[in-house]
């Protein structure tokens, strides 16, 4: 008997009892259950547990080994932050949702074969939704319904993927998979739809924002680390997904130029952070793989962390828009200096905890001759410092101030910022602590002078471009950071390559899922009259009118139609209609079984 | 030993039930639905008791009279009769207990009437799947047909020209079953299914046999409600009572499907309408394109109800693309459809029939803020529409996985396209609800709490427990069907 239960399925069944709980006893419930996931995982050998059989196949729910382990830690230290953070929440729905979505992602970590993985995989996109939808506004309903299109076809193509395998195999252990068959195709392109990998990037900087506020925390840590974790899992080391991961940290960084929405910029962000994981499992190198590991533990921290400090500002002032913020810092420091924290994080600054994991990436392209990547990677870095670390807080807590009076967030809030702040702290001054988790032996240093000194080079000319050129940025979508930095480097094409086709390359898949969900639902009012409409049109076109109807009548109708739509949507037809059908059935069948045999 | 007599008696305890529901209903009205629980779970605890005779001890075949077949009526019972048995008389019983409250409000004084014909059709549908007599199959057949007829028509005001359509439908269908058994009475001579299935190969290449599969497919798709066939069923499903739209979704359109398996694969054997004559293979591009055009419309209904019959159209698609693919695997995804299907049906209809019967609300855009007024009810909603869509770990989703493995078995790429592509179509018809149902109003507005009554929150919470349970322990079932499907399939 195992001395430890998967630590996913104790926040799992652990939420289910959350609906029941009252007044008190909710809060101290709730923060009790990661503690107990926690304990079971520090118990966890490596090796397999919780086995258990279903149609003939081992269902493994327990999968240990260092790589499992160091997502484990870090899933459910995010969950108690989160939890913590969320706990002034009154709405039971909301709670529920984000503990069961943490415990299947946890789920999924921990889940040795595609069977296990794929139930998991659904359940956090099912529960996960519920946070957007506590959005609580008409945009948040509609982006909640593309995201939740997406994540099912996403997990559709997954498991059309894993059927194949085990048709092919006969198999459904959940291991390294050898790139190049239909098979690995499908799943990856499940896995890339999880990891927002542009172009199926757009669900994530569509509906993030739009989640609750305390739901966007939980949304910032899970779906796309998962998703790390599984690719790191099965596709280490495919080629590909270096330049995906690289486009994917350019690309984050440069539709974040147009941003004004605080949690959008952050979401751009993810994407961007995102793809310096996965480069580093398109590597596949030891350093590589550690790089993604130790990038995806910090990001989480400090994604949350920055997530939780754009929350406070949204919960506390009810407003998005860097346009209509400004001038916090004088009500809100505690809220800024944790934020800002969480900023330096995010841009490798030295003592921080991004500068000991994002480093390792990029040195592991270094050390791959891959000097390209190295670069993309390096210049992502410089503009995400501008953006999260310096224009956010500038234009939301300094700038010119938008007269609004506003407080501290409560104490639970600060508290769960303080918890990531320190931890990011933590791991930037003493790396070591991040470094024994990794799953990979660790001889990296991050501490070189070289090192130190390069990264602040990067760090302060692109502060010092932000200061000179502050007043032209503003909310302004026009002129972007990114153009401005990359202008003083004097190339004027490259910039207007990234300020024209790339933006607008970006927005293309974008609009086209947004195009697609649209067209859906119209079709989705009434798909009869719908097909009814096109064929009448077709036929217009060809013809130029409808049997038996002058063309202008025909034309007249035809417009009628297409305003009327979509009516009423059901369409009676005699019951003579279907004796009939059902009589040519009866001849066709005949004829047909005659003319075989 | 009466353990012996258990087909016989899964029969004669409905007629003895139905015969004495008037005369029950003369002393006292209140009592009939009582009764007629009773007798759907005598039904109900036979059927379990044969499932495990047959599992444990082989197949029993029964001699009604004691004459010897193909001269006597046999009750042939295996492993598929069975298990369609045991789910139909499982869902009778429950909808029994459901329907007191439901028919009670909805078809107000006519217990007497309606709890005879609903025992006579729980007992013409048992009589299908246990008969082993291919005219007995029809007789019961038409049992069950004229109580459903029936029991349709006291639904609302539009409930009588829905029963009417079907009626006509449903009899062309029967005139069709008819003559095909005819037929085959003709070439051979007899009515015994095992009988028929050893003198039917004598006859291969005979137009007659082709015309009497013709008829029998026909009829059959008709009664299962294969798309385009199914036209009958959305009036039907939509303004039968509740209860009867539930209990006919979860049993009616499955012994059809039950007795398409039966004739092809049992009367005619598997490898003429599967290679000779690709019966099997035009069966499945039907319900391939069922399955999408039933979810499509069902994307375009606002009646709550309206939008189940759709999806139940779909449903069946899946079912007899499964079985039409006629591998082991699509076969056994195909049969285990049966069992998620009818549980996860007849649990929404269940839930849409308690929504009506506390607000009378059919309108799914009027459902805002029903997630607070009735929890359990649109709880046990959300497991049965998560099933629906194929979400593991439910029922809906061991079936699914099984379809979509099988179809690949088959090498067929667009099946697989058509299986995922219809979940993502069920994701957007219950979501719609969803939305209604949870985020519809605003935190201020007072909603009370306000739930089904417990004789109908019983079985509806029931149902949605197996769909999970049922999930967590697909291996269970699928060992059971596959004992069946390997002795049949080459």
């Amino acid at each position: 008997m195992n001395e430890w239960v998967p630590p996913g399925l104790i926040l799992i069944l652990g939420a289910l009892l959350i609906p029941f709980l009252k007044g008190r006893l909710r809060p101290g419930y709730m923060l009790l259950l990661p503690i107990i996931a926690f304990t079971s995982l520090l118990n966890m050998g490596e090796g397999t547990g919780f086995v258990t059989s279903f149609l003939g196949y081992d269902l493994i729910f327990g999968k240990v080994d260092k790589l499992s382990l160091a997502f484990g830690y870090v899933f459910v230290i995010m969950t108690f932050i989160g939890i913590l953070y969320s706990l002034h929440v009154k709405n039971k729905g909301e709670h529920f949702s984000a503990v069961l979505y943490a415990g299947s992602a946890l789920g999924v970590v921990f889940s040795g074969d595609f069977l296990t993985l794929f139930v998991f995989w659904e359940v956090m996109a099912f529960s996960s939704v519920f946070l957007i939808w506590y959005g609580g506004n008409k945009s948040s309903y509609d982006a909640g319904f593309r995201y939740l299109l997406v994540h099912v076809f996403g997990g559709l193509v997954l498991l059309a993927g894993i059927i194949m395998r085990l048709v092919n195999t006969g198999s459904i252990e959940f291991g390294p998979i050898d790139f190049g068959t239909t098979d690995s195709y499908l799943i990856l392109i499940g896995f890339m739809i999880n990891a927002a990998v542009p172009p199926l990037h757009a669900w994530l900087s569509d509906a993030y924002p739009e989640a609750s506020i305390t739901g966007a925390v939980f949304l910032s840590a899970f779906t796309t680390k998962t998703a790390v974790y599984v690719l790191l899992r099965s596709f280490s080391g495919v080629e590909i997904l270096v330049w995906f991961g690289a486009i994917m940290a350019i690309f984050g960084v440069v539709y974040a130029v147009l941003e004004n929405d605080i949690r959008r910029l952050l979401a751009y962000h993810i994407i961007s952070q995102v793809g310096y994981m996965v480069a580093g499992v398109g590597m596949g190198t030891m350093l590589a793989v550690n790089g993604s590991v130790a990038h995806a533990f910090s990001h989480i921290l400090y994604k949350g962390l920055l997530f939780m400090g754009a929350g406070a500002v949204i919960h506390m002032t009810g407003r998005r828009k860097l346009t209509e913020l400004g001038g916090l810092y004088k009500t809100m420091p505690i809220t800024l200096g944790l934020y800002m924290i969480g900023a330096f994080a995010i841009s490798a600054f030295p003592l921080f905890s991004g500068f000991v994991s994002k480093s390792m990436v990029i040195s592991a392209a270094a050390h791959e001759h891959l000097p390209l990547i190295w670069l993309m990677l390096t210049l992502a870095s410089a503009g995400t410092f501008l953006h999260t670390g310096l224009k956010l807080p500038y234009f939301t807590f300094f700038a010119k101030d938008a007269g609004i009076k506003a407080k501290e967030p409560p104490v639970n809030m600060l508290l769960a910022m303080g918890l990531a702040a320190f931890l990011n702290i933590l791991i930037g001054v003493y790396p070591a602590a991040l470094y024994n988790l990794l799953p990979n032996p660790v001889d990296y240093v991050p501490y070189t002078s070289e090192h130190v000194v390069w990264t602040l080079q990067v760090l302060l000319f692109t502060a010092l471009g932000f200061f000179m050129l502050r007043n032209k940025l503003g909310g302004e979508n026009t002129i972007s950071v990114d153009t401005d930095w990359f202008y003083r480097k004097g190339s004027k094409v490259f910039m207007w390559f990234i300020e024209k086709p790339l933006s607008i390359a970006a927005q293309i898949p974008v609009t086209i899922f947004q195009r697609i969900a649209d067209y859906l639902i119209w079709l989705g009012k009434n798909p009869t009259r719908a097909i009814f409409l096109y064929a009448g049109t077709v036929v217009f076109k060809l013809f130029g009118r409808f049997p038996g109807m002058p063309p202008h009548a025909s034309g007249k109708l035809l417009e009628e139609e297409w305003k009327n739509y979509p009516g009423e949507p059901v369409i009676k037809s005699p019951i003579g209609d279907s004796v009939i059908l059902v009589l040519i059935f009866m001849a066709v069948y005949a004829v047909y079984y005659y003319i075989v045999a | 030993m009466i353990t012996d007599h258990l087909p016989i008696l899964l029969i004669v305890i409905g007629f003895f039930g139905a015969f004495f529901t008037p005369i029950i209903g003369m002393i006292r009205k209140e009592l009939c639905s009582p009764w007629a629980t009773f007798i759907t779970m005598l039904q109900f605890l036979i059927s379990l008791l044969l499932l495990y005779n047959v599992i444990t001890a082989g197949n029993i075949s029964y001699w009604l009279g004691g004459w010897q077949p193909p001269w006597g009526i046999e009750y042939a019972v295996d492993i598929l009769n069975a298990f369609v048995l045991v789910i139909v008389a499982g869902v009778c019983f429950s909808v029994s207990i459901y329907s007191r409250k439901s028919l009670g409000l909805e078809v107000p004084g006519k217990e007497m009437p309606l709890y005879t014909l609903y025992i006579l059709l729980s007992t013409g549908m048992l009589g299908i799947v246990v008969t082993g007599d291919i005219f007995n199959l029809y007789v019961f057949l038409e049992i069950a047909s004229l109580a459903a007829y029936a029991l349709i028509a006291l639904g609302d005001r539009q409930s009588r020209m829905a029963s009417f359509n079907y009626m006509i439908m449903g009899t062309i269908s029967a005139s069709f079953i008819l003559m095909g058994i005819g037929y085959l009475y003709v070439m051979t001579g007899s009515l015994n299914m095992a009988d028929l299935s050893r003198l039917i190969p004598a006859l291969y290449g005979s137009p007659v046999l082709l015309v009497a599969i013709a008829m029998l497919v026909v009829g059959l798709s008709i009664k299962t409600a294969l798309f385009p066939l199914h036209t009958w069923l959305p009036d039907a499903y939509t303004h039968a009572p509740s209860a009867i739209s539930a209990l006919l979704a979860g049993t009616f359109t499955k012994v059809g499907i039950y007795a398409l398996i039966r004739v092809m694969f049992t009367v005619i054997s598997p490898s003429y309408v599967i290679e000779t004559v690709p019966v099997m293979s035009m069966l499945t591009w039907l319900a391939a394109i069922g399955i999408l055009a039933g979810s499509v419309l069902a994307i375009a209904q606002y009646d709550i109800k309206r939008m189940l019959a759709y999806s139940s159209v779909s449903q069946i698609g899946y079912i007899i693309l499964g079985v039409g693919l006629a591998n082991n695997i699509a076969m056994t995804g195909g049969i285990l459809h049966i069992l998620s299907h009818s549980l996860m049906k007849v649990g929404l209809f269940m839930v849409a029939g308690a929504i009506i019967y506390r607000t009378g609300i059919k309108n799914i855009y009027q459902l805002k803020g029903m997630g607070k007024k009735m929890p359990y009810t649109m709880g046990a909603f959300v497991v049965g529409a998560l099933s629906m869509i194929g979400i593991p770990p439910t029922i809906g989703f061991a079936s699914k996985f099984y379809l979509a493995w099988g179809a690949l078995e088959a090498g067929n790429w667009v099946f697989v396209v058509v299986i995922l592509l219809s979940s993502l179509l069920t994701a957007v018809y219950f979501w719609r609800i969803f939305e209604n149902v949870y985020f519809g109003v605003h935190e201020t507005e007072e909603i009370k709490k306000d739930e089904a009554p417990l004789s109908m929150l019983l079985p509806i919470i029931a149902f949605a427990v197996l769909i999970l349970l049922a999930g967590l322990f697909a291996s269970l079932p699928i060992e059971v069907i596959k004992i069946w499907v390997t002795g049949v399939l080459p």
